[in-house]
């Protein structure tokens, strides 16, 4: 590939992230003011720039204990969603059984309902085996939605290796252990790392089950911020700055997932 | 590819799986459907009653008006997230730096919680204090997403477009990158032109990616609820009340839970019905 | 067609290399002439996916000329080298039929669709795949797909070189020798040169009328099977081919003769010189050893039945020395005499051979 061609593609991309860092910025602008200001009028720069919105949000505890929260039930739903919708893929990917197709539908069809009507019936379930206000009930509440996803796109990804390769594994005489972390996993890293990505991300920004399932020890940061919505009005500037920060989590994870994300499936020799 | 191999054990790998998701679900979902043919006068007495709600639910045009709007709504942005989403991916850097820069910056509007997104594009759009709203008026035109049925639809689906392509895009991408070298390198040698290894190659490798892709946004843009609600309340008047948002003011606002069940679950076959059409259509062609 | 001209070649994948450790290819020099079947031998890492990938134009390497017909075509396009290429993993175009992929190749040059239905018929007729032609790609074995890579290589009339990669790895074994004689079948049909890449010394021996083997990003070899097996000119030659492969002792060099642990040797190599300050072994085939009544003595430790002959292993002096046996032949037990055939029994400094 000659460079010049390299560069007229990628103003498509440019743009894109323009467009993308456009209300990004606003969001890190507001963070920055206080609520008076924002809405007092349109400044592209704080006239009067502030870290109160963020002092505020370090040295509550309701604050920082929410992110602590939601750290903790995402982080313990992504691996469970994604450790136990590994073998399950492979089983889809690989083998036929009973009821195969239509178990495969099911589970997609667990992400397809609308969300505000379980929330009472989650309440009642949760309550009942005495997990309401844990990091557990959230964490396994999520698995509703996240373990579909999960093995949906772990299968998608497991079904564009070609069956040779295992069968050339076991030929070379590898136990199917050290095959599947050694050869397989490698293979579809790039499944794995957006599987993940996408576990942490939709259990993170779920709101409705993460409240409605908890109330003080397990408090997520969704449900904080909503807090600061409805009591006081809009108490914009704090929200804006809570919101910046819950980029972060989000942002580590996907640096991490980067190189799996980004691995080309190179045919290596088995 | 050879033929998947017949293996009842199998289920030895999925049980996990199944006693995981089905704990959440099966139990809630008998809740719904009782609740779904049940009346209530307060108090917890719930009386049978059948299939009225969902008739009355089926018959009003209330509903019809939401689901139209929904329609609408979810097929634009299908027809602007997926190509989009796809033109981006074909197009970013695949290694290197710069493609990290890429990843972590596309991935920051899906980390967002949705609450802020509606907030934050709601004082974004207002014409004298948000940026959006300023620019667009300053430039001369005419625009106020609170009283505009038009610019409301057109925020509402800028902003998720904003949101979401780049699920779409972070999929493409990954999907492209388990495309091995070998395909590349044989379509140099074939002679073919970037066009034709699009269509022979790239597009056929994507198409696993594509229908999940295709199929979350449909369902998630079905069920969109927080950011229209936060955005413009399914305003104005009720321009952008979508499904979601009908089925809560139901729920919350007259107390019905009867109704409201029943249209959750009348809503919830119809993306089954259209998920399971379109999901056996580009599984069809797989070896099985 | 085409000569192929290797010159001085030299490959790093790394920015900025700093000695021969961080090259692939340390030094190549070979010529490969017209119509000939050329094997690249050599185990993992050896360099010879990296040499298949410079001759094909998908690498550029970084020191050194390659030349096509005397043309220097170092910065050339795997297209304008008109070559083909088959993979280790099978890859056609699965939403094409047969007949599509087959036809790909040419309709992207923009060959008349006439042309392109005689060539492609023409190419099926020689793999195998006219029953086929109107079958999706994507339901073929993995055998009938590397048919269709290695017919889109054929269809094409200007192609100068077919290169193979490993291509029988995802073959079921007992297809493999199979698909190895329609390769050998073809190749005296087409006489365009094919380069053979392989790890497996069969493959590339039945194959090849020359092999190239590799070891270390260095070309250790190059010479017919029979010369490879008769007369390596590296211990790893001696090691890697031929199953067993060479006995390698190590031997002591002085104005008498030559001496494996204290006892005198007969060499093929005459008149040599010499180096006190270099190391020296001696290589010989477990097929040129047998028992006699009289010669050397080893103890005979172990017997190995491979099935169509039985490997002896004795120890000679410390040294281990494996034997040939045909089947059917007597072996004896513990202490024996053996007969080294002294012409093809050779004298190796530091790995090389002694001319």
């Amino acid at each position: 590939m000659n460079n010049r061609s390299i560069h007229w593609k990628w103003i498509v991309p440019f743009l894109y992230i323009v467009f993308l860092m456009a209300p990004i910025y606003w969001l890190l602008n507001m963070s920055f003011k206080s609520t008076n200001e924002i809405l007092g009028g349109m400044t592209l720069f704080p006239s009067e720039f502030t870290l109160d919105n963020y002092i505020a949000i370090f040295t509550d505890p309701t604050w920082y204990n929410g992110y602590i929260n939601s750290l903790t039930y995402v982080t313990a739903n992504t691996i469970l969603s994604v450790c136990v919708a590994l073998p399950a893929a492979y089983a889809f990917s690989r083998y036929r059984f009973l009821g195969d197709k239509h178990l495969f539908f099911w589970l997609l069809t667990n992400r397809m309902a609308p969300a505000a009507v379980f929330a009472l019936p989650f309440f009642q379930l949760y309550s009942a085996v005495g997990l309401f206000d844990t990091h557990i009930a959230v964490a396994l509440a999520h698995c509703l939605f996240n373990i579909p996803l999960a093995v949906w796109i772990l299968e998608g990804f497991m079904s564009g290796v070609p069956t040779e390769l295992d069968e050339t594994a076991y030929i070379d005489g590898y136990p199917f252990w050290k095959f599947f972390t050694k050869i397989f996993l490698p293979t579809i890293a790039a499944g794995i790392g957006v599987a993940a990505f996408f576990c942490f991300m939709f259990s993170w920004v779920e709101l409705l089950l993460a409240k409605t399932l908890t109330s003080v020890d397990a408090k997520p940061i969704a449900a904080v911020m909503t807090r600061t919505a409805s009591s006081s009005g809009y108490e914009l500037g704090l929200l804006a700055a809570a919101g910046s920060l819950t980029m972060i989590p989000g942002a580590i994870v996907i640096f991490f997932v980067r190189n799996h994300i980004a691995k080309g499936f190179a045919l290596g020799r088995v | 590819m050879s033929a998947k191999k017949l293996n009842n054990k199998a289920w030895w790998l999925v049980a996990p799986v199944v006693l995981l998701v089905a704990f959440n679900a099966v139990i809630p979902l008998m809740t719904v459907v009782n609740y779904s043919v049940q009346e209530t006068f307060g108090d917890n007495l719930f009386f049978f009653e059948g299939m009225k709600w969902f008739e009355e639910v089926l018959s009003s045009e209330r509903f019809h008006d939401s689901l139209i709007r929904q329609l609408k709504f979810t097929f634009i942005i299908l027809l602007i997230q997926v190509p989009l989403g796809v033109a981006i991916a074909l197009t970013m850097p695949r290694k290197g730096f710069w493609a990290s820069v890429c990843l972590i910056l596309m991935a920051m509007p899906l980390l967002i919680p949705w609450n802020v997104v509606g907030a934050m594009w709601n004082i974004f759009a207002l014409p004298d204090i948000g940026l959006l709203g300023y620019t667009l008026n300053a430039m001369g035109f005419d625009y106020n997403f609170t009283r505009q049925p038009v610019a409301a639809w057109a925020t509402l689906i800028t902003m998720d477009v904003w949101h979401w392509t780049s699920l779409v895009v972070l999929l493409s991408y990954a999907g492209l990158s388990a495309i091995p070298d070998a395909y590349y390198q044989a379509a140099r040698i074939d002679g073919a032109n970037a066009f034709k290894v699009f269509r022979y190659i790239q597009l056929p490798k994507l198409k696993r990616v594509l229908t999940i892709a295709i199929l979350l946004r449909f369902m998630d843009s079905f069920n969109i609820y927080t950011e229209p609600f936060v955005l413009t309340g399914g305003g104005p008047g009720n321009t952008t009340t979508l499904l979601s948002l009908d089925l809560v003011k139901i729920a919350l606002g007259q107390f019905d839970l009867g109704p409201a069940a029943a249209m959750s679950l009348i809503y919830f076959l119809i993306i089954l019905l259209f998920s399971w059409v379109f999901y056996t259509a580009m599984t069809r062609g797989e070896d099985k | 067609m085409a000569r192929i001209d290797i010159k001085a070649l030299r490959h790093s994948y790394k920015p900025n290399p700093l000695n021969d450790d961080d090259y692939a290819l340390k030094k190549v020099d070979l010529t490969w002439d017209d119509g000939g079947a050329y094997a690249l031998l050599g185990p993992s890492g050896c360099g010879k996916s990296t040499l298949l990938n410079i001759i094909s134009g998908l690498l550029v390497p970084s020191e050194g000329e390659i030349s096509f017909d005397g043309d220097a075509v170092n910065h050339k396009t795997p297209d304008e080298r008109h070559i083909a290429q088959v993979f280790q993993f099978p890859v056609v175009y699965d939403t094409m039929t047969v007949y599509d992929n087959l036809a790909f190749p040419l309709r992207n040059r923009g060959v008349a669709e006439t042309v392109v239905d005689e060539r492609v018929r023409s190419v099926a007729e020689m793999t195998d795949l006219t029953d086929m032609l109107h079958q999706q790609a994507s339901g073929l074995t993995a055998d009938g797909k590397q048919k269709i890579s290695l017919g889109r290589g054929l269809v094409r009339e200007d192609v100068n070189v077919i290169m193979f990669d490993e291509p029988l790895t995802v073959i079921d074994p007992h297809l493999k020798w199979k698909l190895r004689s329609k390769l050998k079948e073809l190749h005296q049909r087409v006489k365009t040169t094919m380069i053979y890449v392989t790890h497996d010394q069969t493959e590339a021996l039945t194959f090849a009328d020359r092999v190239v083997v590799m070891h270390e990003g260095w070309v250790v070899q190059e010479g017919t099977p029979v010369e490879l097996f008769e007369k390596p000119r590296h211990t790893f030659v001696g090691h890697f081919i031929g199953s067993p492969g060479m006995n390698v002792l190590p031997c002591e060099v002085t104005s008498e003769g030559v001496r494996v642990s204290g006892t005198v040797i007969d060499i093929a190599q005459q008149q040599f010189s010499f180096d006190q300050e270099k190391r020296y072994e001696i290589g010989i085939r477990p097929e040129f050893i047998s028992f006699a009544p009289e010669g050397l003595p080893v103890e005979v430790v172990s017997v190995r039945d491979t099935g169509r002959n039985k490997i002896v292993e004795t120890d000679f002096f410390g040294n281990k020395l494996k034997v040939l046996v045909p089947e059917g032949a007597e072996i004896p037990e513990g202490k024996a005499f053996v007969q080294l055939d002294k012409n093809y029994t050779l004298l190796y400094e530091n790995d090389w051979i002694v001319e």
